[in-house]
């Protein structure tokens, strides 16, 4: 790993004075970060520590809505009676997630802003766009069985790997942002990641220095929320295909429906194709199909994934069915 | 032995490091930069005792354990968070410590396999896979064994896991599916995993306590 210096930031706003240094990058769980240090993928020469900051509450919101704290680690949000009884798609999805000691360090912040697990991303002899702008994307054409195929570009096939994130689009969370002059601005989620389009090194709208110091969780929807999770484990595992659905059904008939697909694009995916197939239609395996249909219609598959267009398609069939039987 | 004389112990192995750690601080070959500088001071506090260290702020914590404290009980294995080995117990909770920084757990609780017992005074958890057979090498033990301490006070605080038919669900029985679920971040390359479950489940159904 190369050499770096450290510091532990004393409030949040040092913190971002000090991010907004050349080279320099927050620091959290470390999960992913330390990771990607060791393989000299991510090279920072300053880390700051934000990992002790007063950020690690889950607290009510006055719209019955809930406040989640960047710091909150992932297992206790997963675990938080609140969420579980509320929100219970978050919690599935974060328990889907990486391993309990994996879950008990990482925190909600980091989670948002892990990198994806392309292999060729990892393997600094491959070309990547992401990791190195202008070098290529060696997945297409490539070993691609993982990769995108929603939202994908010549540049990158490359897919965000959270499960977190995906139950998040579904419940359309807000993510607060501090600037570096202390200006404090909520970006929705689905407009919080990028397309990889031609550049795929730009993953969110963070401005430089920026920090994450909350997600907002608006009132729980109406319905019954479930997150599924198709890989290739049955645990500690990336999802080759995931679904987080919200439906409401009343008397055979869907109400409202919330569709966010994860492990098929750059960002987690939401479906507005997809909830409006099923917006008014009868909750029968027809309607789920078409649903499917309308939610894939424009996926492209690079070879090695082709398999994950139907794949995501029974997912959600599955997912939506499930969710409508015990609605 | 009791566990204070444990901790004696463990001390006493401490202090012998103390001079063999200095020795290899000094060794250590750096080329690219001065012996000391941009050393870090931190206290850890490991199975009971404050421990402070100078270190390169890359160290991670599994490194602080077993090349500056000389508990080489935590295992180094895949050194990127996938195998498990590492598992230790900060502040009560299981983490990789090869994914963890030194210098960021100041003032920390740190719990080490050479904490939890030894082998005239074995945590139950020690003498249940012990009882059970629960490994064949030995070398991703106490990573399983931190890990297996660490996730049972999860399950009693009431902690869903993917392996939970209803999350929302107030408390967890503990079943083989669930034991298996929650323990999937620690690999055993000799898959005694039968035995690891086996020796878990008794300990979760204080046969062994």
């Amino acid at each position: 790993m190369r050499s770096f210096t450290y510091e532990r930031a004393a409030d949040a706003g040092s913190a971002v004075a000090a991010v907004s240094r050349a080279g320099a990058k927050f620091i959290s769980g470390g999960t992913n970060l330390l990771d990607l240090m060791k393989l000299d993928i991510e090279k920072p020469s300053h880390l700051v520590d934000i990992s002790r900051l007063p950020l690690r509450e889950i607290e009510e919101l006055p719209d019955g809505g809930l406040r989640i704290g960047a710091q909150a680690a992932n297992s206790d949000v997963a675990a938080d009676t609140r969420v579980r009884t509320r929100y219970p798609v978050l919690s599935e999805a974060l328990v889907s997630g990486a391993s309990g000691q994996l879950r008990n360090k990482a925190s909600t912040g980091g989670n948002l802003l892990q990198r994806t697990r392309c292999p060729y991303f990892y393997d600094t002899a491959a070309g990547c766009n992401k990791r190195d702008p202008g070098s290529g994307c060696s997945a297409i054409g490539g070993f691609n069985r993982i990769h995108a195929i929603l939202g994908a570009s010549s540049s990158c096939i490359a897919t965000h790997p959270s499960d977190m994130a995906v139950a998040m689009t579904a419940l359309e969370a807000e993510i607060e942002l501090l600037d570096v002059d202390e200006s404090v601005r909520r970006v929705g989620i689905t407009d919080f990641y990028r397309l990889p389009g031609d550049t795929p090194h730009l993953e969110t709208v963070l401005r430089p220095g920026e920090m994450i110091t909350a997600v907002l969780l608006p009132p729980p929807p109406p319905g019954r929320q479930l997150y599924r999770k198709v890989r290739d484990r049955a645990s500690y595992e990336f999802a080759l295909v995931s679904v987080a659905a919200v439906v409401s059904v009343g008397q055979g008939t869907i109400d409202a429906a919330r569709v966010a697909f994860g492990g098929v694009a750059h960002k987690p995916w939401r479906s507005p194709e997809a909830e409006a197939a099923l917006t008014g239609r009868p909750a029968t395996m027809a309607t789920y199909r078409d649903a499917a249909e309308a939610a894939l219609r424009d996926a492209v598959g690079q070879g090695g994934n082709d398999f994950k267009i139907e794949l995501a398609k029974r997912t959600l069939c599955r997912t939506l069915a499930q969710a409508a039987r015990s609605s | 032995m009791s566990r204070a004389d444990a901790g004696a112990a463990v001390r006493s192995q401490s202090e012998r490091s103390q001079d063999e750690r200095n020795q290899h601080q000094t060794n250590q070959g750096r080329p690219d930069q001065d012996e000391t500088a941009g050393l870090l001071s931190v206290t850890l506090n490991v199975n009971g005792q404050a421990r402070q260290l100078d270190l390169d702020p890359r160290t991670s914590l599994l490194d602080a354990l077993r090349e500056h404290l000389r508990l080489s009980g935590t295992k180094k294995g895949c050194d990127h968070g996938q195998c498990g080995a590492c598992t230790v117990l900060v502040n009560g909770r299981r983490v990789n410590s090869c994914l963890s920084l030194a210098v960021m757990h100041e003032g920390d609780e740190i719990m080490t396999i050479e904490g939890l017992g030894d082998p005239d005074d074995l945590h139950p958890m020690q003498r249940a896979f012990v009882d059970c057979d629960g490994f064949q090498c030995g070398y991703c033990t106490p990573g399983q064994i931190c890990s297996a301490v660490g996730m049972l006070a999860e399950a009693e605080a009431g902690w869903p896991s993917h392996a939970t038919a209803d999350v929302a669900a107030p408390q967890v029985v503990l079943t083989d599916e669930e034991i298996r679920e929650r323990m999937s971040g620690n690999i055993c390359r000799c898959a005694a995993y039968p035995n690891i479950v086996a020796a878990i489940r008794g300990i979760a159904e204080g046969g062994t306590e």
